[in-house]
């Protein structure tokens, strides 16, 4: 392991002039830069989704509306749902992490298809453009779930632009995902068989199943609520023949795989982290890898649970209600593998750790309220109340989130080159999780005693609870603040990171820091397994622990 | 308990068995959400990297363990699965001889009618103890009736009829909640449930209050004497008014099904299928008469999309289905 | 040992590597397109079981013999376009351009005689005194007594004469237009697609860029020609031939 490498870094850069260094960015097909354009907007898109959960928050500490209106509020929270799903949450992980980290993971110089890459960051922008549009010109109201007839005969809002925004975003998807699974499948080097992959690999391979197969049918059902609206055709209307139920069928069949979109992702990013610092292979790579496949067929053919009060018949709520149930399962034991693979390790509390151990705690919540909201009967009063609010939030910000930002401190050194503030690191990853659990735990009380979602104003006894929630939240922004200041502060005073800083197994961390634009100066070969820890690891690893080294 | 509730009012009479579900679903995390945490913090604290621990003969996969925590949680699993499966198809199946009342939903109110006619706005007045079905559909958009004390909520869809039904077992006052967004004043489109004891319930239908109909307009009173009659009555009327008696009679002239005595009883079709007759038939049947002829009679009629408000849709409902009510109290006696 | 082929793309080691990611690529994308159309023909089967008789009816007011002929039109250019992929294996250069020509001919006839159709039924609505207007929009009017009710009791009642002529009478039946027109049209979407694409083709394969060695492109864009070919042969008889 040398610390100073002869070989150039990808941000080496043999520019000129200004319009050379624009166009190495602007037109790269490198998957490093590429992943690096992607963090940049999506954060950029992050914080303008956190700034609208900021208003929605405030506006709900009192009963009345003395913040904001009605109307203002319902396009707060259609533009907090749409930025945070389509633009941050679906492309988070896999666009940046996966982007940067497979071809480096598979030991491969590049995605199979640079340029399709590319493209996906374009159209991805592009359509971020419309959606962005749409908000600056007066904003849309219907909801992230654009229920029929509601947006496509009655609403007044901007709904084509948004609709436009994420139809075209769904190709970047797509695109995506195409590109990870030929390049899984067709890129691996010598020696990298399916069973040595990492677990992140398997959880992107999973995803990009369900981004292939899955985004198709929702630019079908936009699109077809964009056509109704623009000609005033009736194709969910009731009034003009239609059925507005078929619309949340294709709708939930793409957004329910859409929730595995992002936790899956997320639990590859928790099992390296967890092998990483328990210094020990991960418990039953077999299962999770598997279960991850699992979660996504069976994801398929459960969106009916979001339906079960929609009028749909009793006996599609017994199927639907079974599956999700049986979806559950493969969960479960990569949370019970996640708690095994600690037996025995020796482990550190990293930064990263902390946000992993983080995740656990919130997705095993997040996990067992599902339990609550498959139970069809149970469903029935807890529908479209805060008790779901909170669920999904548990999964998707506890969840996806925290193994983002989790996986974002992990690989920053490998991404940039420098470490970052470990003490500041520490601190961020406690108050997110402590901000995480005020904001939203209040929330499954809310749900229980029936305050429904998408309401700012309530009955004045849920205030207290509102209250609650919203000091959290307050906690959680400050909380996201830091590791924005800390991390970009490193860029330029960070520690200069070694190769394998965390001496982490993985061909990611064979190379140098960052990578050199064609990854590897030699194509690897491999010979072990993944996380291939010797047997002793934990035990040297503990014996070599000092007072004073790192916790 | 702190001076706000934690836990909602139970009204009716699934509100304990769907408690009893939740706590038991609850007990059930604990066992999880309770342990494993516990179980995650010894494992980091004890095989923290500065403590002495045995770490020798580490194990990396164990097919027994993966087996008992697969099938461990999957029989749990199943467990609530079979039990809430089995409490979904109570809710959802009708109860003996309920009292019906008519909702129709539109942006941003509840407009809801009982059988007598009396008519109300985002209130829904109901005896205790008594059995009562929602028949409710909307005019516009998606809403969802939701009564967080019944623990029961439906969607109310345009173009068809949903129904919901509930027996309240304590008087008093309840939320009544608009569940699905339904657009900028979602949010104002709640009332209240008021459960009375039944001789003021009777009391009450017979209250002259003022109404606002669906369309908008406005009544001076919500009750029958001014609107025409019971629900019956007025579908009696429309019935009249629409024409539709000129073929639908009981003479020799008639080339319509004859209407007494067929709801709830099974009917032939011409395409051979026989079906059980609903609301939701006779509303499509009134709306869209060529998509279900009955058997020996041609595609005649009219179709009446358009034609009819929910309102009067609801009213012929109600005449057809008393005209079955009458003929089955004729033959028992 | 592979350095001397010109397109091999810097991040592949062989050409079978490059040729195995293309493929699967490929046929990544061809299942994204079967859930696109996937998509329209749920809706499809969700209305036609709800309004079996409008269906069948509507089907009657579509061209069927330009529908037959644009079918056995775009089985035609399978056929060329299999062979070109064939001459390509070969690597008989003239044979691909004059296959693929013929293809290009074959396509815009499809579309051309697509082109027509839409026309009938546009220029239907723009008659001044029309009688039916079957392009899905406000001024949709679908001609019902004649199909239906067969003048037995119109005549008669005053109410139902009102009745069939109402608008909201034909509703239904603009479902089954709008999803043939979405449907047809996103299909001839990709047909305008696919002729650009086998005009690359063809001036790539002038310009000798492939060998018997090298052909990827020839063999990807026939895949991608084949499957508009086979959504077109199930567009065909749920449009055209219910009865």
């Amino acid at each position: 392991m040398s610390t100073t490498s002869p070989v150039a870094s990808f941000y080496n850069d043999h520019s000129r002039t200004m319009i050379d260094w624009l166009k190495s960015w602007f037109l790269t097909i490198d998957h490093k830069r590429i992943a690096i354009l992607y963090l940049i907007t999506i954060n950029i898109f992050f914080l303008l989704g956190g700034a609208a959960a900021t208003v929605l928050r405030a506006e709900l500490v009192t009963p009345q509306a003395d913040l904001v209106q009605s109307d203002t509020y319902n396009k707060l929270f259609t533009l907090h749902g749409v930025i945070m799903i389509f633009f941050f949450l679906v492309p988070s992980i896999p666009a940046v992490l996966g982007n940067f980290l497979l071809p480096l993971m598979l030991g491969a110089k590049d995605l199979a298809f640079p340029r399709l890459n590319l493209l996906s960051w374009y159209v991805f922008f592009i359509g971020g453009l419309f959606a962005l549009a749409a908000t600056s010109l007066g904003g849309v109201d219907t909801g992230w779930t654009f229920y029929t007839p509601y947006s496509s005969t009655y609403a007044n809002s901007n709904v084509i632009l948004t609709a436009t925004g994420i139809f075209i975003m769904g190709f970047s998807s797509i695109l995506t995902g195409i590109n990870f699974i030929v390049t899984i499948h067709k890129m691996r080097a010598p020696g990298l068989t399916w069973f040595r992959l990492p677990l992140f690999v398997w959880a992107n391979y999973a995803t990009s199943i369900i981004q292939v197969l899955a985004t198709p049918v929702l630019g079908v059902s936009i699109a077809l609520v964009a056509v109704e609206r623009l000609l005033g055709v009736g194709i969910f209307d009731p009034a003009l023949g239609g059925d507005p139920l078929l619309f949340q069928h294709l709708f939930w069949f793409y957004s329910h795989p859409a929730v595995y979109i992002m936790i899956l992702p997320a639990m590859g990013v928790i099992s390296e982290l967890i092998s990483c610092y328990s210094r020990k292979r991960v418990f039953g790579y077999e299962f999770i890898a598997l279960s991850s496949i699992a979660i996504a067929v069976i994801g398929f053919f459960v969106w009916g649970h979001h339906m079960f009060v929609s009028s749909q018949s009793v006996y599609s709520g017994l199927v639907f209600s079974f599956l999700s149930y049986l979806v559950a399962i493969p969960s479960a034991i990569k949370v019970f593998n996640w708690t095994a693979t600690l037996y025995k390790g020796s482990i550190s509390y990293s930064t990263p750790m902390l946000y992993a151990m983080g995740f656990m705690g919130v997705f095993v919540i997040g996990g067992l309220t599902g339990l609550f909201l498959a139970a069809s009967a149970l469903d029935v009063h807890v529908h479209d109340t805060y008790f779901v609010v909170a669920h999904f939030h548990y999964i998707m910000v506890g969840g996806a989130i925290m193994a983002y930002l989790g996986g974002l401190h992990y690989w920053w050194p490998k991404i940039t080159g420098r470490l970052y503030s470990e003490i500041w690191g520490r601190l961020s990853a406690l108050i997110i999780f402590v901000g995480f659990n005020l904001t939203f735990f209040p929330q499954f009380f809310l749900g229980y005693l029936g305050m429904p979602r998408r309401y700012h104003v309530y009955p004045e006894e849920f205030q207290v609870l509102h209250v609650l929630s919203s000091a959290g939240s307050t906690i959680l922004g400050i909380g996201y603040m830091i590791p924005i200041i800390y991390l970009l502060v490193s860029l330029r005073y960070g520690e200069i990171a070694k190769s394998n800083p965390w001496r982490a197994k993985g061909l990611e961390w064979q190379t140098t820091s960052p990578p050199p634009t064609e990854n590897f100066e030699h194509t690897p070969i491999v010979t072990e397994e993944a996380y291939a820890y010797p047997p002793e690891e934990p035990e040297r690893d503990a014996a070599s622990y000092r007072p004073g080294s790192p916790l | 308990m702190w001076g706000f509730p934690l836990f909602p009012e139970q009204a009716s009479t699934v509100a304990g068995q769907i408690d009893l579900l939740y706590f038991a679903l609850v007990g059930l995390s604990l066992i999880f959400a309770g342990i494993l945490p516990f179980v995650v913090l010894y494992l980091i604290v004890r095989y923290h990297r500065s403590m002495k621990a045995d770490r020798s003969n580490p194990i990396n996969s164990s097919l027994k363990l993966e087996l008992t925590w697969s099938i461990i949680p999957f029989i749990l699993s199943m467990g609530v699965f079979f039990w809430s499966t089995f409490l979904f198809f109570q809710i959802n199946a009708d109860p003996d001889d309920p009292l019906e009342i008519y909702v129709i939903g539109k942006q941003w109110m509840w407009h809801l009618q009982h059988p007598n006619g009396k008519r109300e706005n985002n209130e829904l007045h109901v005896p205790v103890g008594q059995p009562i079905k929602l028949i409710m559909t909307s005019q516009d958009v998606i809403h969802s009736f939701y009564i967080p004390a019944f623990r029961l909520k439906k969607d109310v869809v345009p173009g068809r009829y949903t129904t919901m039904w509930f027996e309240p077992t304590k008087t008093g006052e309840y939320h009544l909640f608009c569940a699905e967004y339904c657009g900028t004043e979602h949010s104002a489109m709640i009332g209240r449930v008021v459960v009375l004891p039944l001789p003021d319930y009777q009391r009450w239908l017979t209250t002259e209050e003022p109404a606002i109909l669906p369309d908008g307009s406005t009544i001076s009173t919500g009750v029958s004497s001014d609107s025409g009659g019971s629900m019956a009555e007025i579908g009696a009327q429309v019935f009249q008014q629409q024409g539709c008696v000129s073929c639908h009679r009981t003479d020799s002239a008639a080339r319509a099904p004859v209407l007494n005595n067929i709801f709830g009883k099974p009917t032939s079709l011409a395409s051979g299928e026989t079906l059980t007759v609903d609301e939701e038939y006779l509303r499509e049947s009134i709306l869209r008469p060529q998509a279900k002829i009955t058997v020996g009679y041609g595609p005649i009629m009219p179709t009446f999309e358009g034609q009819l408000t929910e309102d009067q849709v609801l009213q012929l409902i109600a005449y057809i289905k008393s005209l079955s009510d009458v003929d089955a109290n004729e033959e028992n006696q | 040992m592979t350095q001397h082929h010109t397109a091999l793309a810097h991040h592949f080691d062989t050409p079978e590597q490059q040729k195995e990611a293309a493929t699967l690529g490929m046929w990544l994308f061809l299942a994204t397109e079967i859930m696109l159309f996937g998509g329209i023909f749920m809706g499809y089967i969700v209305y036609r079981w709800a309004y079996p008789e409008v269906f069948s009816a509507g089907s009657h007011h579509l061209n069927l013999a330009l529908g037959t002929v644009n079918t056995l039109i775009l089985l035609c250019s399978s056929l060329t376009v299999a062979l070109a992929v064939h001459a390509a294996e070969e690597g008989k250069r003239r044979v691909i351009v004059n296959l693929l020509l013929a293809t290009i001919v074959l396509g815009a006839v499809f579309l051309g005689i697509k082109g027509v159709e839409y026309y009938q039924k546009f220029a239907e609505c723009w008659a001044p005194a029309s009688e039916e207007c079957l392009v899905p929009g406000r001024s949709f009017f679908y001609p019902t007594e004649t199909t239906h009710t067969e003048g037995a009791a119109s005549a008669e009642s005053p109410v139902s004469e009102a009745a069939v002529h109402s608008e909201t009478a034909s509703r239904p039946y603009q479902i089954f237009f709008l999803l043939y027109f979405i449907a047809t049209g996103l299909h001839a979407f990709h047909m305008v697609v696919g002729i650009s694409l086998m005009g690359v083709i063809v001036w790539m394969a002038n310009r000798g860029r492939f060998s018997a060695e090298y052909y990827t492109p020839v063999e990807m864009s026939g895949l991608y020609w084949h499957l508009i070919d086979i959504i077109w042969v199930f567009l065909f008889p749920l449009f055209y031939l219910i009865h």
